[in-house]
């Protein structure tokens, strides 16, 4: 494969977002929806091109002896920091980057084909789109990183096009202060990230210029991923409070991982993120930048199953997590909270699932299981939040209290929505089922524990995506809706919708496991019924209990909510966590530290040059008297003076 | 009959410290002005003395008292013209109210 | 002598100076006739300075200094008119020069006196070129006392709010730098050569004899280190900044920030630094500690400020403060880091200064607590001033990113506890720009309008626009294409650090 496509695969979202935002103001709406379109509509066909000439054209290139082939398609030299930490800027091609591409190209396809009858009535059409193409750019830009320092640079950028397109509608003080709380709260996890970059690429760019590691790229992930041994080896001249420099340098890497992929504790930012318009959620807050967290972890697996103790916290953090924005998703009343608390939750599964992989475990096929289920999730979790946003579109709340029996105005949007939450829940034959059920394989077979745990979460997760489903599209009808008739959505709007149902009932029946592996050798998929059998049930149980609980109007869930009001209470607060960043950031950090230093600077450090001024007036007022202008004072200072001296010269010459 | 130098530098210092005590307690600038001619003639005094007894060969001494007594002339001339225009001026010549161009 | 294209940096302004003296006083036209054509020529001579010095470099050339020239000005002393430069230097010429011409844009209406505002502008080029063409110290600081001056006849003059108080505090704490300085620079000079009567002003004499003592140097490091330091707005000799920068005028703001704060960094390590290098060995663990407060101290200071010039004066306590942290890391890496830093503080702080000039002289207020929703009546501004934030809170793309990163990886080389404890206290000040910047960003510039009165006013106008997109390109420039400016800096040290390893 030349370079022409991988760097237009680059190059194209890029260049869209330099003329819809430069050009954009100029622009009529149709032709920046048309153009935004048409050149995503290219970038998805060259990025099909590109993954499936990887996955099946089977030339050598690409695949031996059935082992997948890693390439960088071309990596240029960016910027050196020394001889040894180069820069590059490179396409890396390999199992997960090419799945990424399939994934975040149909996502944003589909979000763009959306967004044109989504947002056809709002301010700023032009301008959503450059975003929307600045971020398709940034991720692909990510996923394709042939080192961690690419991966960090368009980590940031991501970061940034998500800060955008959460303040799209600028005007809102909520969505003003939701973006700022996503960029800051990623940029203080990609703070760690960075200081686990610094780490690594330090201890890495030490060791002698001839071995494995040597040359110029201390960063590139082909040659750290394939030497995990060395870099270990080069990290072991210390350790620092117990833990290995390499089990360190690969926490903090994934502490960015959970910033950006919103595990506990820095998971504030998603639910806020929904102030955004739908669709973007869609694309980066549910089926791609999300997951980042999880492809760094994918990308850096050789590394991070080295560093002993760093899967663990993995699996620890994902496990939390998990369960937490579970239980928090079955309290919550809007929708799209509901779906960011899902997010988190489900991301979150497939952390565990990273975390449980061993590659004597089922030749580890806990990654392969992840990846299938990043691949599966992204297509479903859109769908429903496409679904949701077709929803809001019509009644003009997030709140599900506004809706109710929807089913009978929005039919295509009930269908596609219910087959989203049979997905998320694990019913077979939907996608979901397939991707969750070798992950919870996977995790019991590390351990029971975290099998039985994540089959709680699973479960769960049946019941919050069965309870919103319920609420909305039975239960009884608003009474709102003679005055304004809730329909189904435009075609735009629709074909999405439908295509990613389409999707997501099939693509369970990828046999995943022959193209993602974590050593990219193909691994053969097969049911294991001892753990499918006892999810089905968990799930149908689950959804048996959320439709006895709201398929119809009744008194049954504001009783529940009675019987437990402090359970109730904590969970739709999200256990207060806000409340708690809240008191740190502003009472402690910004009323403290910060008035506290500006105050010092003013009074104390200000104050001192002030005084020293003031003490160099007050001496000057003081001696100045003594200059009266009265000449008899002067003599008489004089005639003492002059005695003075003439006695001082005396005694001197005697 | 030689006189010692003394008798001559005694009245000279008596004049100086004369001169110095009214310039120092004078209120009225035309006092002032006369302890300062005071002053200034014991100091004349003293150069025509030394001169006398210990460079009995030269006159600079002379010269310079003689120098010295006409610029006083001039500068009592000035002086007592500055007097009187601040006299048209303020009304006064008292040293103390005359204080404008202090500081 | 006037075959030496450095001198012309020093000329053209003096030249600017002199027509404008024959302008009318309020000639609006000629006035801004000579400044443009001046400035314009200004910035060509470094864009050509900077091609042919490249050229040179690429074939072969690999004399310490280029284009050096020296005249003899005053033999007892041995002052001479030396100039010459390296990579550092040639790229210093050109961000001044790309400020003068973006400052003569910014103030297109200055008002009153706008001659003499002018007239004191060049002069305030002048000192600033030709502290950047020296080479020998003295005619290096007189220049630097050239730039400081106009200072305060500037804020004095043209500023707003409590301009006279803040100009004397700007110009006394400078001169009381100047006074460490000065007496650094005579004590270099004596010491600069084995015997009496050959010493010199010379940078590049002194540091081939290196013949300053090893205790006289840690003497004279603190001096000249401090000196500068205050320019640099070190701690805890900043707060000459924040007062400085609020009541100057938009161009001086721009000029100061962006030039003058560098002139601090840039002496730092050409002459504390490269003079001194035994000296720097040992004690720059002090001023580690200073600087990497100021870095932190700022940034936390700049988050509950409510005046807009505020804000960017904290910042830039904190962005000024990273340049002399990484100086002092004293290694390639980290040095080149901070020359990169400079570079990009200085276009960064100018684009901010501009913009914050443009909309006060529209609102009439600086705080932001009285403005906001400021993208919907003028979303020029409010995108150029968003782009600036982002450059500022180090986005991937803009000239920031690229020079932070380099200064964390070139410090992180230093692997001893001390170097560690701070480089990562440095790291932390990226999340609490991020802070600041948003703070500002969503209350200025988003969010709903706060003054009805604000929806008449107009967006920019073509000399502002010219300004801020001059500034935007540059700072996007080096921060999609670093690699040439890296290079060229990286090469530019060898010197020093060969001063460096030497005084081990």
């Amino acid at each position: 494969m030349g370079i022409t496509l991988p760097v237009l695969i680059l190059a194209l979202p890029f260049a869209m977002f330099l003329i819809l935002g430069i050009g954009g103001v100029k622009m009529s709406r149709k032709l920046a929806g048309v153009l935004g379109i048409c050149a995503n509509g290219a970038l998805l066909a060259m990025s099909y091109t590109v993954a499936f000439t990887y996955f099946f054209s089977g030339e050598t290139a690409y695949i031996i002896d059935g082992v997948r082939q890693q390439l960088q398609l071309f990596d240029v030299t960016w910027m050196a920091f020394t001889e040894r930490l180069v820069v590059n800027i490179g396409f890396l091609l390999d199992p997960i980057s090419a799945m990424m591409l399939i994934v975040i190209t149909t996502i944003s396809f589909m979000v763009h084909l959306y967004s044109w009858g989504y947002m056809e009535h709002e301010p700023g059409f032009q301008r959503y789109y450059a975003f929307l193409s600045l971020f398709t750019f940034s991720m692909l830009g990510l996923v394709v990183a042939t080192n961690i320092f690419q991966m960090y640079i368009f980590w940031e950028l991501v970061g940034v096009s998500s800060y955008l397109l959460i303040g799209f509608f600028y005007k809102l003080p909520s969505a003003v202060s939701a973006s700022k709380k996503a960029f800051i709260v990623t940029r203080f996890a990609d703070l760690f990230m960075l200081i686990g970059i610094l780490v690594l690429s330090y201890y890495v760019s030490q060791t002698p210029a001839d071995g494995p590691l040597g040359g110029a790229s201390a960063f590139n992930f082909i040659m750290l991923n394939n030497n995990s041994a060395n870099v270990l080896e080069s990290t072991l001249c210390g350790t620092f409070m117990g833990g290995s420099i390499l089990s360190w340098a690969m926490v903090f890497i994934f502490v960015g991982g959970m910033g950006k992929s919103a595990m506990l504790p820095l998971h504030i930012w998603l639910p806020d993120a929904m102030e955004g318009p739908t669709p973007v959620s869609a694309l980066i807050h549910a089926a791609t930048m999300v997951v980042a967290g999880v492809y760094l972890v994918a990308r850096f697996f050789p590394l991070y199953l080295i560093a002993d103790g760093s899967l663990l916290f993995i699996t620890v953090v994902g496990a939390i997590t998990a369960f937490y924005a579970a239980v928090v998703a079955c309290c919550q009343i809007d929708i799209k909270r509901i779906l960011a608390f899902s997010t988190i939750s489900q991301i979150a599964f497939m952390m565990v699932s990273l975390g449980v992989t061993r590659p004597e475990l089922h030749e580890g096929m806990g990654y392969m299981a992840s990846m299938f289920h990043l691949f599966t999730h992204a297509m479903f979790k859109a769908l429903l939040f496409l679904g949701a946003g077709a929803l809001i579109h019509a009644v003009h709340s997030n709140n599900y209290t506004a809706m109710g029996g929807m089913r009978k105005y929005m039919p295509v949007t009930h269908w596609t929505f219910l087959i989203g939450c049979l997905a998320i829940a694990g019913i077979p034959p939907f996608s979901g089922f397939f991707s969750k059920d070798e992950m919870l394989t996977a995790m019991y077979a590390n351990s029971p524990l975290w099998g039985a745990w994540m089959t709680m979460v699973a479960a769960l997760t049946a019941f919050y995506m069965f309870r919103m489903y319920f609420r909305v599209f039975w239960w009884e009808e608003n009474p709102h809706y003679k005055d304004h008739t809730p329909h189904d959505a435009p075609w735009q709007m629709s074909v999405p919708l439908i295509f990613l149902a389409a999707v997501s009932c099939v693509a369970g029946f990828i046999p995943f496991g022959e193209f993602v592996t974590w050593d990219r050798a193909p691994y053969h998929i097969h049911l294991d019924m001892s753990v499918a059998i006892p999810s089905i049930c968990v799930a149908v149980v689950a959804i048996a209990f959320a439709a006895w609980l709201y398929a119809k109007k009744n008194e049954k869930p504001s009783k529940m909510k009675v019987a437990m009001p402090v359970l109730w209470e904590a969970a739709h607060r999200r256990f207060y966590w806000d409340e708690i960043y809240m008191f740190v950031t502003h009472k402690i950090i910004f009323n403290g530290i910060c008035r506290g230093i500006a105050w010092f600077d003013r009074h104390i450090i200000d104050g001192t040059m002030d005084g020293l001024a003031a003490v160099t007036q007050f001496a000057s007022a003081k001696i100045k008297g003594m200059q009266s202008g009265n000449v008899q004072t002067y003599v008489i200072w004089y005639f003492f003076g002059a005695l003075l001296l003439a006695a001082i010269t005396w005694i001197c010459l005697l | 009959m030689d006189l010692s130098i003394l008798w001559y530098l005694v009245p000279s210092v008596i004049m100086f410290v004369a001169g110095v005590y009214g310039f120092v307690t004078r209120k009225n600038m035309i006092a002032l002005l006369i302890s300062l001619e005071l002053m200034l003639n014991s100091a004349d005094l003293n150069f025509v003395v030394f001169n006398r007894y210990l460079f009995p060969g030269s006159m600079e001494g002379m010269f310079f008292t003689l120098f010295a007594i006409a610029i006083a002339a001039a500068e009592t001339a000035i002086a007592i013209a500055i007097i009187i225009n601040i006299y048209r001026s303020v009304q006064n010549t008292d040293i103390n109210v005359v204080n404008k161009m202090k500081f | 002598m006037f075959g030496n294209i450095l001198i012309w940096f020093v000329i053209v302004p003096v030249l600017m100076m002199a027509g404008l003296a024959c302008c009318g006083n309020s000639n609006m036209k000629a006035i801004r006739t000579v400044m443009v054509a001046g400035s314009t020529v200004l910035l060509g001579m470094a864009v050509w300075l900077v091609c042919e010095f490249l050229s040179l470099r690429g074939s072969g050339d690999t004399s310490e200094m280029l284009f050096t020239g020296s005249w003899l000005w005053y033999a007892p002393l041995n002052i001479h008119l030396a100039v010459g430069v390296d990579g550092i230097s040639v790229l210093m010429l050109l961000l001044s020069a790309i400020i003068v011409f973006a400052g003569t844009f910014a103030s297109w209406k200055i008002d009153p006196l706008p001659k003499n505002f002018f007239l004191w502008f060049c002069l305030l080029s002048t000192g600033v070129f030709g502290f950047f063409i020296s080479i020998d110290m003295f005619t290096m600081f007189m220049f630097y006392e050239v730039a400081l001056i106009p200072m305060y006849l500037l804020i004095g003059v043209w500023g707003t709010g409590r301009k006279e108080y803040s100009a004397m505090k700007l110009t006394l704490m400078l001169m009381g730098g100047s006074a460490f300085l000065m007496l650094g620079l005579l004590g270099i000079f004596w010491h600069s050569a084995p015997t009496m009567d050959q010493c010199t002003w010379n940078i590049l004499e002194i540091s081939h004899n290196a013949a300053i003592d090893p205790s006289w140097q840690r003497l004279l490091f603190c001096f000249t280190f401090v000196g500068f330091g205050v320019l640099g707005a070190m701690f805890p000799f900043h707060t000459w900044s924040p007062d400085g920068h609020a009541c100057a005028p938009t161009a001086v703001s721009m000029l100061h920030a962006g030039v003058l704060m560098k002139l601090g960094g840039y002496g730092c390590f050409r002459i504390a630094i490269f003079l001194c290098p035994q000296g720097a060995q040992e004690l720059a663990w002090i001023f580690i500690i200073l600087t990497g407060i100021s870095v932190v101290y700022g940034a936390f200071s700049a988050c509950v400020q409510t005046d807009l010039k505020y804000i960017n004066a904290y910042s830039s306590v904190s962005h000024c403060g990273m340049v002399l942290f990484a100086i002092l890391m004293l290694n390639t890496t980290a040095m080149t880091g901070g020359i990169l830093q400079m570079l990009s503080h200085g276009l960064m702080t100018a684009l901010f200064f501009a913009l914050i000039g443009m909309i006060y002289g529209r609102t009439h207020t600086r705080d932001i607590r009285q403005m906001g929703g400021l993208m919907k009546i003028m979303p020029y501004l409010g995108v150029c001033y968003m782009i600036a934030g982002f450059a500022s809170l180090g986005l991937p793309g803009m000239s920031g990113f690229v020079a932070e990163m380099t200064i964390f990886f070139g410090a992180f080389e230093e692997a001893d506890m001390f170097h560690r404890i701070f480089v990562i206290a440095a790291t932390c000040s990226i999340v609490i720009t991020a802070v600041y910047i948003l703070r500002v960003v969503g209350k200025l510039v988003l969010g709903p309008v706060q003054d009805e009165h604000h929806l008449s006013l107009t967006d920019a106008s073509w000399w502002e626009r010219l300004s801020t997109v001059t500034l935007i390109v540059c700072l996007a420039g080096i921060g999609f294409f670093p690699n040439w400016i890296n290079e060229t800096i990286r090469t530019s040290f060898e010197p020093i650090i060969n001063a460096l390893q030497n005084a081990l």
